[in-house]
């Protein structure tokens, strides 16, 4: 692989599904509106709404300071630098190497501590509460997170992506026990990250019971729409993660053409078939109460450890 | 003297006498406040920095060492400079030159004799720090590490009018005797009765496996008092917060850092023969530690206590390091155990510059508004936005989030308890990553407690009326935070170059260093084992996120526009915002009260429905004072009352005892 084409493919990986993010989360709120029986409002609802947003004038509050408008932007670099280092068409890219699964973890808490700081920034009570339960959410989901990829990378003994790719994508068939626990745990960890049911309605319009909207009621025009944008991006970058570990066929080296139809192919049936799964998971089950979170979240956690003491059990 | 022929040793010994003969200059000045804020601190800066230099030299250059003129007859002080030595005046002196050019601003209210003194006090503490590092002798280390109890003592307790700082002396001044008198009795164990006390002696001594274990256990303890391990944690959240902010800077950047700079000397260096199961204890301890430190940061509203619990977590931390590298080193994996103590090593130095920063900024806070409790504070990037700048540096370092420094070595730790599947035994193989689940735990928890502390006195609106407008720090203030706020960034993005230094101490205590693969990937990309199995460029992190901010905001001014407007807060049109509808301290720890509830002792007095002047109040207090420290000081009281009775007062009573004492030898020691 030449390093020009190598930065084809880092830049055209990026840029993929950096665009492609809102119409991911538009394919799971139509298919959640044909699950109860709504006609919805198509696929490219997310994108309306982005250039909406991005057409008003920003209104910001008296007292914003310069780290509230500056956050916008800092969550989109950290997202886009998520997706630029998943595996998410090819492996081998270039920026790769320059996190593995403990840094891109770190990347999301990077993220995650500046919004909850932009909540409590304007100084409302909404803005704090949210950022308090994020915080709370967060710590409980890391450590559960970590569990699952030490997991992966224990297998693979290594911690860089592209590598667990390679090792898990192929190796004959084998059915890891340690693996189903790890994916279960992942899942768990998936929905509260990404404030979907039953840890957090992205939906909702009950200020109470918010957790994710809480922290950005003050935001609005262009900022909103990076939050947005930026939220779509997590999710995407969480659900490609989820695929490089656990089901990782279909990923291209970087540089083979042929091999990237395949991959963009591979990734847009799994896309489709995960986004129709959350929506069904999020039609069959109902909100929890927040403090029921902790223990949803240890459950994960547990699992993961599960997963984990199998593998040293069972699997060496 | 001439240039050639100059010793690392030398050099630090004569920087560390500088440093002493400023403090005496700081006292017989004690009338001219002008000479010592404007001369002596900055002079003292110049000469951490000299220091730093000299152990940055030391690391790079093969071991020198000196016999001081000084000392009892025949018992002369020996002093060595060697890798690790060097490492720790690195630190040191990188971390004082920082605190000392703020002390030079922060001090300026202070007057008269009260600043003679501390400063003489101060400086002594540098010097007695920089002795600890370089002694040779357990003589001359215990003669030193009592002067640094000391010094530090009269410090924390500059402002004895206040009972409470008396007091919290008084605790700091016990168990750091505590733990001096278990590093006397280690070095008598590693003595063994025979030869001398320079190290040298005692490297050499023969120990059997019940006498190094006893030695471990003591040198363990002993030195885990003065770092903050638990369960001798007590005295660190009561001192810090009494001493002068600059002070608590040194003694949580730098003076916990002399414990472990101990704690890896006597057991790397000196009893040597690392058995795993003794890795195990400090790997336990270690997580204990970090996750019991910053349950409790979680629930402190004052900000230099909250800082200090924060001291007992990051101590935690390093603790797992050097644990994993010594279960490591113990089970015959020296390249693990190398990696395990890089890992340590480097967020030591992490945690020094961080640490330090953090105590600065609450400084900056408490001088310029005279506030502590976090609960008063509100709004304060308005009024102090470069400190807001420096202080939002290092809660993200200390959050171990990248690319800053603190998440370079916990990724290191990290990695290092990733290498678990070398290890033979079972148990322990499944127990290493648990404990990494613990250090992932700490760390998120540290990010929650650090978005409390910064949203809550940065952000928000503020919640005290201030009779005069809050003043930014001092332009001396200001340098030393900027100089520790470089150093976050420098650790952090250029990792490379300081883990090429650690190595070399890994080289000479372990026999190994890291793969040769690990050190050949550039100084771009990190990768401590090899680069297919884990690497980090935090550069390129940093490089990316700078793009995109830089490239979106162009983009979305140049496709769409960038108007903007102020506004009332919208708060879901909410009418009346008042600051006392913002969380507070106490409340944003709320849920981690409510999940780990167990863990404290709570009391909580909660009004009636018909109180006409409803109070709530709720406390929340240390488990270990009550099941460790008060039924040890109840014992004490008790026993000392029996045997007070031997003290009649009358001195026929006291000559009986003489004459009983006579007796007995007579009859027993023929």
């Amino acid at each position: 692989m030449n390093i020009a084409s190598g930065i084809i493919f880092q830049v055209l990986q990026s840029v993929l599904v950096v665009l492609i993010a809102p119409l991911m989360l538009g394919w799971v709120n139509q298919c959640r509106a044909w699950l109860q029986n709504k006609s919805g409002a198509g696929i490219w609802q997310p994108y309306r709404v982005l250039n909406k947003l991005f057409h008003k004038d920003a209104v910001l509050a008296h007292n914003a300071s310069p780290l509230f408008r500056a956050t916008p932007y800092i969550l989109f670099g950290c997202m886009w630098l998520a997706v630029g280092i998943v595996p998410v068409l090819a492996t081998s890219l270039p920026f790769a190497p320059a996190a593995d699964v403990i840094a891109l973890v770190g990347l999301f808490a990077l993220a995650r501590v500046f919004v909850s700081l932009a909540g409590m920034d304007v100084g409302t009570s909404f803005g704090t509460l949210g950022a308090r339960r994020e915080m709370m959410i967060g710590f409980l989901a890391e450590p559960a997170m970590l569990m699952t990829l030490f997991t992966a990378s224990l297998i693979s003994h290594s911690t860089s992506l592209p590598t667990i790719v390679d090792t898990l994508g192929h190796r004959e068939l084998v059915i890891y026990p340690s693996m189903a626990f790890a994916a279960v745990a992942f899942l768990m960890v998936l929905l509260a990250e990404n404030a979907r049911i039953p840890i957090d309605n992205p939906s909702t319009h009950l200020e109470l019971t918010m957790i994710h909207e809480a922290m950005i009621l003050e935001y609005s025009a262009r900022h909103l729409a990076l939050i947005e944008w930026a939220s779509s991006l997590k999710l995407t970058a969480y659900i490609t993660i989820g695929f490089a570990i656990f089901v990782p066929w279909g990923i291209a080296q970087a540089g083979d053409w042929a091999g990237l139809l395949v991959a963009f192919a591979a990734l847009v049936a799994k896309l489709a078939v995960a986004g129709a799964g959350l929506a069904l998971l999020e039609t069959l089950s109902a909100k929890m109460r927040i403090f029921r979170a902790p223990e949803f979240l240890g459950t994960a956690f547990m699992l993961a450890t599960l997963g984990m003491l199998i593998h040293f059990l069972l699997e060496q | 003297m001439n240039l050639p022929t100059l010793q690392p040793i030398e050099a630090a010994v004569t920087l560390s006498v500088i440093w002493i003969g400023l403090g005496v200059s700081g006292l017989a000045f004690m009338r001219a406040p002008r000479f010592i804020t404007g001369i002596v601190f900055p002079a003292g800066a110049l000469v951490s920095l000299a220091l730093a230099a000299t152990g940055l030299w030391a690391i790079g250059a093969p071991p020198s060492v000196a016999i001081l003129p000084a000392g009892l007859p025949d018992l002369p002080f020996h002093v060595r400079v060697d890798e690790l030595s060097g490492f720790f005046l690195l630190l040191l002196g990188g971390v004082s030159f920082g605190i000392s050019l703020f002390a030079s601003g922060y001090f300026r209210d202070t007057e008269g004799a009260a600043l003679g003194l501390l400063s003489l006090q101060y400086h002594v503490f540098l010097a007695s720090m920089a002795f600890v590092l370089i002694a040779d002798d357990a003589y001359l280390f215990m003669i030193t590490w009592e002067s640094m109890a000391l010094s530090s003592y009269f410090l924390v307790t500059t402002e004895h009018h206040s009972e409470q700082n008396r007091k919290a002396g008084f605790i700091y001044l016990l168990v750091a005797h505590i733990g001096a008198i278990s590093i006397l009795l280690c070095f008598g164990v590693l003595h063994g009765g025979h030869g001398d006390y320079t190290f040298d002696a005692l490297r050499a001594a023969d120990l059997s496996s019940f006498w190094a274990t006893a030695a471990f256990l003591l040198a363990f303890f002993g030195f885990g008092a003065k770092a903050g391990m638990l369960p001798l944690h007590v005295w660190l959240p009561e001192a810090h917060p009494a001493a002068p902010s600059p002070v608590s800077a040194l003694m949580s950047g730098v003076m916990l850092k002399t414990a472990i700079y101990g704690m890896v000397r006597v057991i790397y260096d000196l009893i040597g023969g690392i058995r795993w199961e003794w890795g195990l204890t400090v790997l336990l301890f270690g997580a204990a530690t970090s996750l019991f430190g910053v349950l409790f940061a979680l629930m402190q509203h004052d900000l230099k206590r909250l800082l200090a619990y924060h001291s007992v977590e990051n101590i935690g931390i390093i603790l797992i390091g050097i644990g994993l590298s010594m279960v490591f080193i113990g089970s015959g994996h020296p390249v693990a155990g190398a990696l395990g103590l890089v890992a340590g090593l480097y967020h030591t130095l992490n945690h020094a510059v961080f640490k330090g920063l953090l105590f600065l900024g609450a400084g900056a806070i408490l001088k310029s508004t005279g506030l502590r409790n976090l609960n008063e504070m509100g709004g304060l990037i308005r009024y102090l936005p470069q400190t807001a700048l420096y202080f939002l540096i290092g809660a993200l370092a200390i959050s171990a989030l990248p690319p800053l420094n603190g998440f370079v070595s916990e990724w290191l730790t990290f990695q290092a308890s990733l290498q678990a599947p070398l290890l033979a035994s079972s148990v322990v193989r499944s127990l290493v990553p648990i404990v990494a689940a613990v250090l992932a735990l700490s760390g998120a928890l540290t990010g929650m407690c650090f978005v409390k502390v910064y949203g809550i006195a940065f952000l928000g609106q503020h919640r005290h009326e201030f009779a005069t407008k809050p003043r930014e720090a001092s332009g001396w203030e200001r340098a030393g935070m900027l100089w520790l706020t470089i150093a976050c960034f420098a650790l952090g993005l250029f990792p490379v170059f300081m883990i090429g230094e650690i190595n070399k101490i890994c080289l000479a205590l372990v026999g190994t260093g890291l793969s040769d693969e690990a050190m050949a990937s550039g100084w771009l990309w990190l990768a401590p084992t090899a680069s297919a199995q884990a690497s980090y460029s935090p550069v390129v992190f940093l490089l990316v996120i700078a793009a995109v901010f830089g490239l979106t905001f162009l983009v979305v001014r140049l496709v769409y526009h960038g108007r903007l407007r102020r506004a009332d807060p919208w708060d879901c049109g909410f009418p009346a915002q008042t600051a006392r509808m913002q969380d507070t301290a106490d409340a944003f720890g709320q849920p981690i009260r409510q999940i780990f509830a167990p863990v404290y002792r709570i009391h909580r007095e909660i009004p009636r429905a018909d109180d006409p002047r409803p109070v709530f109040r709720q406390e929340i207090e240390d488990r270990h004072w009550y099941a460790m420290y008060l039924p040890i000081a109840r014992f004490t009281e008790f026993l000392s009352g029996h045997i007070g009775r031997l003290q009649q007062g009358r001195i026929s009573v006291y000559l009986l005892y003489s004459f009983l004492t006579l007796i007995a030898l007579l009859v027993f020691a023929q």
